[in-house]
């Protein structure tokens, strides 16, 4: 399944890399500035868990109330961007099949993953073991040093969570459909934490196994007019702050 | 919910007012009460919470929102820890509601939202750097600078998935009142924001008052 192109010339949209997350997996990758993270729910009703830290700065992460905020927005689609705590943006979502991911939701647990759909263990069932979201990022999490107190509210990409007129919480059923993706263009260099564990509000009776398939493309240059950077005024100043952390010096662009 | 409080502040064994871009940083204990009160209205007290005996278990505003189902803050709400514990209670509130999604202004959030220009203005984040610097006792760095309430604060959701920065609802003498349910270390950066118009660029003192 893991694919490395063996292009010699590399185009704006050409395929890098693809390869496929299996259900309850968990993994992490760097991005570099000017590539394209496309994710496709092979079979629907997917969930990507996912984190994002400035590998040369880990304690910039991605902030998801800084987010939300300043794009006056719940739902998270296309033309919107996903924000550090330093007023930087790792990556726009430039194209987007699904309409609405969540990142208020937070992970399951173990206690969670036991309560709606029971316990699995590894030793009983291996690879089909009942992993949960939140042990999923501390492992990735420790690769880098990082531990629970680095664990930021994350993106549940593929899931969506509506309100009602009192605040409180719908979980969408079927928002993401067989084939459906979602394209995260990075816009500087970014490590990337993800798990494909079950949504924690996710209603379906066993625990949900969902493979995820990822290609790593490479972007066209952002231009003036690219829809993410005119989507709001703040993402224009978003894309400015990026001008500014890139001035002197960085070694590939 | 609006809930009013039975307690009496000649009885309350510690008062602080809190002037706006100041921080509030201090121990309540299991079985304590805090008062947080706006003295003037639609202010906004960015707060954060940590086990006392383990900062690194701290309020988690998702795990709260999941939890509770319901992503406003009022009385009843348990406020849950990363690791799902309950930190406090809120046993009183006369405001109705209280935003955990919005987080906190900083520096640089300020020049996305506002201008660039913003840069240098006062922030939240910037109050609780100097609280982990000044307050070494903790151990605490920026990793525990994490996702905050913003109480007195209006941030109306819609269904289709809008988010807002509505007028305030609270008014003075408004407060919230919580009930720890383990040692909690309190961190409040009382807002300094220039630039909302929800505080009518006035940003004005709130009080801690405490409870055995």
């Amino acid at each position: 399944m893991t694919t490395l192109s063996s292009n010699k010339t590399i185009t704006p949209g050409s395929v890098i890399y693809e390869d496929t997350i299996a259900p309850a997996c968990h993994w992490s990758l760097r991005m570099r500035k000017g590539t394209i993270l496309k994710l496709t729910d092979n079979e629907g009703g997917a969930n990507v868990g996912m984190l994002f830290y400035n590998p040369e700065n880990l304690l910039e992460r991605y902030n998801a109330p800084d987010t939300l905020k300043c794009q006056h927005t719940f739902k998270l689609t296309k033309g919107n961007c996903l924000y550090s705590d330093m007023g930087r943006i790792f990556c726009s979502i430039v194209e987007d099949s699904v309409g609405w991911h969540e990142t208020v939701c937070g992970n399951t647990t173990k206690d969670i993953v036991n309560r709606k759909w029971g316990e699995k263990t590894y030793q009983e069932f291996n690879n089909e073991w009942n992993q949960n979201g939140f042990n999923s990022f501390l492992v990735e999490l420790a690769k880098y040093g990082l531990g629970k107190k680095d664990m930021a509210a994350n993106l549940n990409l593929f899931s969506a969570v509506s309100v009602d007129d009192e605040g409180n919480l719908i979980y969408l059923e079927n928002n993401s459909k067989v084939g459906d993706s979602v394209e995260l263009r990075f816009e500087m260099d970014t490590l990337v934490l993800l798990h494909t564990c079950p949504h924690p509000l996710n209603t379906a009776t066993e625990y949900p196994r969902k493979p995820v398939s990822y290609q790593i493309i490479q972007s066209a240059d952002v231009t003036e007019n690219d829809y993410c950077k005119n989507f709001r005024d703040e993402n224009g100043r978003g894309f400015e702050n990026n001008e500014i952390y890139h001035i002197g010096g960085c070694c590939h662009d | 919910m609006i809930k009013e409080s039975q307690l009496v502040d000649d009885n309350a064994v510690f008062r602080k007012v809190v002037p706006a871009g100041d921080y509030f940083m201090e121990v309540v204990k299991k079985g304590q009460t805090v008062r947080i009160l706006d003295l003037e209205g639609n202010q906004a007290a960015d707060t954060l919470f940590y086990n006392a005996n383990d900062p690194s278990e701290r309020y988690s505003a998702v795990d709260t929102i999941r939890e509770q189902g319901n992503v406003y803050l009022s009385a009843g709400t348990k406020l849950l820890s990363n690791e799902n514990n309950v930190m406090l209670e809120i046993v009183a509130d006369t405001c109705g509601r209280h935003d955990t999604l919005g987080g906190a202004c900083a520096t640089e959030s300020n020049t996305v939202r506002y201008a660039l220009g913003k840069k240098c203005m006062h922030a939240c984040r910037d109050s609780w750097m100097l609280a982990i610097a000044e307050n070494e006792q903790y151990g605490m760095g920026k990793r525990d600078i994490t996702h905050n309430i913003n109480f007195f604060m209006n941030v109306p959701v819609t269904q289709k998935g809008g988010l807002s920065f509505a007028d305030g609802i609270s008014a003075p003498g408004k407060y919230v009142e919580l009930k720890a349910h383990m040692d909690v270390i309190v961190l409040l950066s009382n807002c300094p924001q220039l630039n909302n118009p929800c505080n009518a660029y006035h940003p004005t003192p709130v009080e801690v008052l405490i409870w055995n």
